[in-house]
């Protein structure tokens, strides 16, 4: 059944959501959401690579030989992907300082290469470009959500761009092993239980 | 076979586009990606080093080719003069390199100061060369006749306590900015006399 346009963009915010719902990505999920800005950051860099890659393997779709889409998808995603390495290297240093290993290594993540192979290979350009940008958005709100958890419990501020600002007062301890990798997969299995739990029927 | 050859095409065409993009790209960013790196990475070190100059030490420099290498220096002016150099060195650290940004006095010829710009030391241990300034700052106006070394190597450096071995990694790298400064100094005098204000 064919969705509608504006389905095509609001499936990627709640029901194909990719680290809740299709549990995709979560090597950059889970490593760089210690402060909201991170968080943010990531998933803007990675909202463009989807929308720059679904748009061109969608274009090319028709021309690429289905032995090897496989590499051409990379090569296309690549080159994207050092396009938002270079430019926030350019421009946004520090953040690109503290992401660090986790820009060149969206090539790698499955959300991408997965949208260009599952949806872009096989619709149009248009609904590829809300595809992506649905799951984009969905992305990087997911990002901010579970950072913003994480940095609020593991250090009582916000940081939202470059100053933190502080929601707690003084008298608040903070749990600092939020902000260190097991304080993530707890974050994340709260967050996916609290989905499912309001997603159940 | 056609369908051989259409892969090889594709690939090749779409290989060929994608580099062509990014050479063009890292050729129009290069220039503003380096100065990004000596504000964020190099800045703060050379910018604590050069307190009170009157100039941007970031912004005053020179290239040196040292054999091999080109070494890059920043000119700090202080009342007119450029008086300091500041430019980096390396040591082997417990996690790898440490960089060190060493300024030298090049009229009263000493120290002027020191700064770690990039390690990777163990947290609160061999981290506190580059937070704790009170283990750097020991490099402060010393002289340039002796190499430095820590106190359990008979020298007069106090090393960070549970870290002696990044603290001999930092003395190594100052004791081999002497060296070149010292080999570099006519090079560097020439230099620096544009810098005259």
């Amino acid at each position: 059944m064919a969705k509608s346009l504006t389905q095509e963009f609001v499936k990627g915010l709640w029901d194909e959501v990719p680290p809740f719902r299709l549990v995709l990505g979560l090597c950059p999920v889970l490593a760089v959401t210690k402060s909201v800005e991170n968080g943010i950051g990531m998933g803007v860099a990675t909202t463009f690579v989807l929308v720059g890659s679904n748009v061109l393997v969608s274009v090319l779709r028709k021309l690429i030989p289905s032995k090897v889409r496989i590499a051409c998808f990379i090569v296309i995603i690549a080159t994207f992907v050092t396009v938002v390495e270079l430019v926030m290297q350019a421009f946004a240093y520090p953040l690109f300082l503290k992401l660090g290993i986790f820009i060149p290594l969206i090539v790698v993540n499955c959300i991408v290469l997965g949208r260009a192979e599952a949806f872009a290979s096989k619709n149009g350009v248009f609904r590829s470009l809300l595809d992506a940008l649905g799951i984009g958005v969905g992305f990087t709100l997911s990002l901010m959500a579970l950072a913003a958890v994480r940095e609020l419990l593991g250090t009582g501020m916000l940081t939202i761009w470059v100053t933190p600002i502080q929601i707690f007062g003084p008298s608040f301890q903070p749990f600092s092993f939020m902000v260190e990798a097991p304080g993530a997969f707890m974050a994340l299995g709260l967050m996916l239980c609290l989905m499912n739990l309001v997603g159940k029927k | 076979m056609r369908e051989m050859i259409k892969m090889v095409v594709v690939l090749t065409i779409l290989s060929f586009f994608s580099g062509g993009v990014l050479a063009y790209l890292r050729n129009s960013t290069q220039e503003r990606i380096d100065n990004q790196v000596l504000e964020f990475v190099k800045g703060p070190a050379v910018r604590t080093i050069f307190e009170g100059a009157g100039n941007n030490p970031i912004a005053d420099r020179f290239t040196i080719e040292d054999g091999e290498v080109e070494r890059t220096f920043f000119v700090g002016v202080f009342d007119g003069e450029p008086r300091g150099i500041a430019f980096e060195t390396s040591g082997k650290g417990y996690g790898g390199d440490v960089g060190l940004m060493v300024g030298i006095n090049v009229k009263d010829n000493n120290m002027m100061g020191a700064g770690v710009t990039t390690h990777a030391e163990t947290p609160g241990m061999g981290a506190k060369a580059k937070s704790d300034p009170s283990f750097i700052s020991q490099f402060k106006d010393l002289g340039l006749e002796e190499p430095f070394k820590v106190t359990a190597d008979g020298g007069s450096i106090n090393a960070i306590s549970g870290a002696t071995i990044t603290s001999r990694a930092v003395s190594a790298a100052a004791t081999d900015a002497i060296e070149i400064y010292q080999k570099l100094k006519p090079q560097i005098d020439e230099k620096l006399m544009s810098f005259k204000k």
